[in-house]
């Protein structure tokens, strides 16, 4: 594996299922009454949130504590970056602090890269503007392989604002590596004008795509979109984009839900569907712990799990 | 390279090969050149054996960055980078604090540049007041003034409303000023950061789409033909830029266009993946870098003469403006040193320009453009002697320690570009000598 995990495109096939494997035998761990591990004692984990994202901040926290790392937090609020701190002299003052691991979540898309040439530990990318997302990739992927085994020749549906999703670019890449065939559902104006040279398919309509879909991942639209034009109205969007109880009716017995959260109840999903069984919103929740786990663990060369089979 | 006392009666440069062709020496008298041949004699011998002499470069598009910033880039720090770029005058453009837009403005940049004395500076004056795109600047007193003002331009932001171009258009004909245009339609890009494709797609970066270049220019293109009025394009940087601009000069409008050095040689997918990582905002320059294609058009551009001229776009912005996040980052490079090893790895080393070409667009066009005086004229007996000497033979590592320019945001570090400007001559005084200044 590379040394910093920034974009899904940095891992390989085997690098992806490696990464998944060790999830699964740290969930089997999780499952006991002592979650705590200690392999990754004596290092040092710094959460840096330039964005306020409290889930994915307290994901990664949880990851790091259970693999008995010590965990600094550090958010852009409250501290020098409001008073105007570069991002390069906070990468120099981690750095001083002797960081293995930096988890970045930023505003910039490219912020984790700039990070990397300046710090010497293991960058971590939490979400960097409307690029990438890579541990919800592979939380989403631990999520569809627990549901559905093997993703080989799975099929994918990604629906909603491609073009402003870090989600939708992971995901995309993470799991064309893993050989699952991904569509990507939006309207045309809520996609990159290149999306054609991505390793996916893209269609403009729900509804055909819905019956032959193993997964059916919506992404969160958010309201100020409409004012900028992409759409006309949020009514109009959901009509036409939305998962609604029709459609979901309409999907075959065994697909699954999925939604990396925050979502617009109403909006891209309706209530009935988000909080439906075969919806795996609360489970990539749980599973994001796990997944970050693994990815802290094997970055971070920590000791021997311990107790697993591996 | 022997050395030249400060101001010798005459001089003579030993055995250039004038544009490239035929070996000649030339004898320069008071300022001006007295004599082209074989065995001249002076007061003081410059041998340029191997040498390429071109008539003083002439630069249509420079930020020098004052009054207003002067830790990226002064008066005098810019004209040295120019002269040891070859240039003996250069463009300054208007986009200072404050800005260019004041006959008192104009004025204090030009004496800068006179008391500099590294070359000629000659102030482009601002279309609109504080560059607002509102209300036209005092356009006739800036041209009146002791700065003798003739390209007008708000480069940096586009003179998007199209009444407001139309009329500065017209306004300039009664003193034969140009409208030089920054072509970028804001609307269309609002927040851009880079090239819209496939590149910006996949880093997640807003789009800078090559249209709003275009539909600019198309439009400024048909304003100019309707009111008869000449309009000059800032920074071509697409293929179908070409198309429009190739087109509007088959009608015979008297339309003409600038390329940067660096949109001839550099592509957008360098943010993704380059020897200095991805996105480093060191190739964050506005336009932005665009693709393969692009590059090719405006080579082949160049080389027809749909564009006119190569300007660098100089513009300079301290170390901590680029150190940032890409979308933090100031947009712009520096390129007066660079400009011509560029033009020739991208033009001459090619085949499509012969070192006369790059006299062409380099000296004469900028000049005839910007209708200056003393500049961009031929190396002949009478003319100012304003000449660059070139060693077109070596290669080197581009060392953005090694420039006069206060600000270091090349983006060719680490990179190897040929040729080398050995000496600078501005109305027969050298300001570069052995690559140094004189």
């Amino acid at each position: 594996m590379k040394r910093h995990l920034i974009s899904a495109a940095d891992l390989s096939r085997d690098d992806a299922l490696l990464i998944l494997d060790t999830a699964e035998e740290l969930a089997k761990i999780s499952d006991r009454s002592i979650k705590k591990l200690p392999t990754l004692r004596g290092r040092t984990v710094v959460n840096l949130f330039f964005e306020d994202s409290t889930r994915t901040r307290i994901s990664f926290e949880a990851a790091a504590k259970r693999l008995s790392a010590d965990v600094i937090n550090f958010s852009a609020k409250g501290s020098s970056v409001s008073k105007g701190e570069s991002l390069k002299d906070t990468a120099l003052t981690l750095e001083a602090m002797g960081a293995d691991g930096v988890v970045i979540r930023h505003s910039a898309s490219g912020a984790p890269y700039r990070l990397a040439g300046w710090v010497r530990g293991s960058v971590v990318n939490a979400g960097d503007g409307t690029h990438e997302h890579p541990t919800q990739a592979l939380l989403d992927a631990y999520t569809m392989r627990r549901r559905l085994g093997s993703l080989e020749g799975r099929r994918v549906t990604i629906v909603g604002d491609v073009l402003h999703s870090r989600v939708a670019r992971s995901n995309v890449l993470l799991l064309s590596t893993l050989g699952a065939e991904v569509t990507l559902v939006a309207p045309p104006t809520l996609l990159p004008v290149s999306v054609a040279s991505w390793p996916c398919e893209v269609s403009y309509d729900l509804d055909t795509v819905l019956p032959k879909s193993d997964v059916v991942m919506m992404l969160r639209v958010q309201r100020e979109r409409m004012n900028a034009a992409f759409f006309p109205t949020e009514r109009e969007y959901s009509r036409r984009y939305g998962l609604d109880r029709e459609r979901f009716a309409r999907l075959k017995d065994d697909a699954v839900v999925m939604h990396p959260g925050p979502m617009n109840r109403g909006m891209e999903i309706a209530a009935e569907v988000a909080d439906s069984p075969r919806s795996t919103i609360v489970e990539q929740v749980a599973n994001g712990v796990t997944t970050r786990m693994a990815v802290l663990y094997l970055l971070l060369g920590g000791a021997d799990l311990g107790g697993g089979d591996q | 390279m022997s050395p030249v006392s400060p101001n010798p009666a005459s001089i003579v440069i030993g055995g250039a090969s004038i544009l490239g062709g035929e070996t000649a020496d030339i004898l320069i008298r008071d300022g001006v050149i007295a004599g082209i041949g074989q065995d001249l004699s002076g007061d003081e011998t410059v041998d340029a054996r191997g040498l390429i002499a071109l008539p003083g470069l002439v630069d249509l598009h420079t930020h020098l960055r004052e009054p207003g910033r002067e830790d990226a880039e002064t008066v005098e720090s810019g004209t040295r980078a120019a002269a040891l770029g070859g240039y003996t005058a250069v463009h300054a453009m208007a986009n200072t604090s404050p800005v260019a837009d004041t006959a008192g403005v104009v004025e204090q940049v030009w004496r800068l540049g006179q008391e500099a004395g590294h070359c000629d500076v000659q102030p482009v004056g601002a279309v609109t007041e504080g560059l607002a795109g509102e209300r036209l600047a005092e356009l006739g007193a800036m041209a009146d003034s002791a700065a003798r003002v003739r390209v007008f331009s708000d480069d940096g932001k586009c003179v998007s409303d199209a009444v407001l171009m139309r009329r500065a258009l017209e306004y300039v004909k009664a003193f034969d000023g140009v409208v030089a245009q920054h072509a970028q339609e804001p609307r269309l890009t609002a927040d851009a950061q880079m090239n819209e494709g496939a590149v910006s797609g996949r880093l997640g970066l807003t789009g800078w789409p090559a249209v709003a270049e275009e539909a600019i220019i198309a439009r400024d293109c048909l304003l100019a033909a309707h009111v008869g009025s000449r309009l000059h394009i800032c920074h071509v940087s697409t293929a179908g830029s070409v198309e429009i601009i190739r087109w509007a000069k088959s009608k015979g409008w008297d339309v003409t266009a600038e390329v940067t050095p660096h949109h001839l040689l550099l592509t957008d997918d360098l943010v993704e993946d380059s020897p200095v990582g991805a996105y480093n905002p060191i190739y964050k320059v506005n336009p932005p870098l665009r693709t393969r294609e692009d590059v090719h058009a405006l080579r082949e551009a160049l080389a027809d003469g749909t564009i006119d001229v190569v300007a660098t776009d100089h513009a300079p912005h301290p170390v901590e403006d680029k150190e940032t996040e890409w979308a933090a980052a100031a947009m712009g490079m520096i390129g007066l040193e660079t400009a011509l090893s560029v033009v020739q790895e991208a033009m001459v080393e090619t085949g499509l320009l012969d070192w006369a070409g790059v006299a062409e667009r380099m000296s004469y066009a900028p000049a005839r453009i910007g209708r200056l005086a003393g500049h961009g004229l031929p190396l002949t007996v009478g003319s100012p002697a304003n000449i660059t000497l070139y060693d077109a033979s070596v290669r080197r590592e581009v060392d953005p320690w090694s420039y006069a320019s206060k600000s270091r945001n090349t983006p060719y570090e680490g990179r190897a570009l040929p040729g080398r400007v050995v000496a600078t001559f501005l109305r027969g005084r050298p300001t570069v000598l052995d690559g140094k200044l004189a």
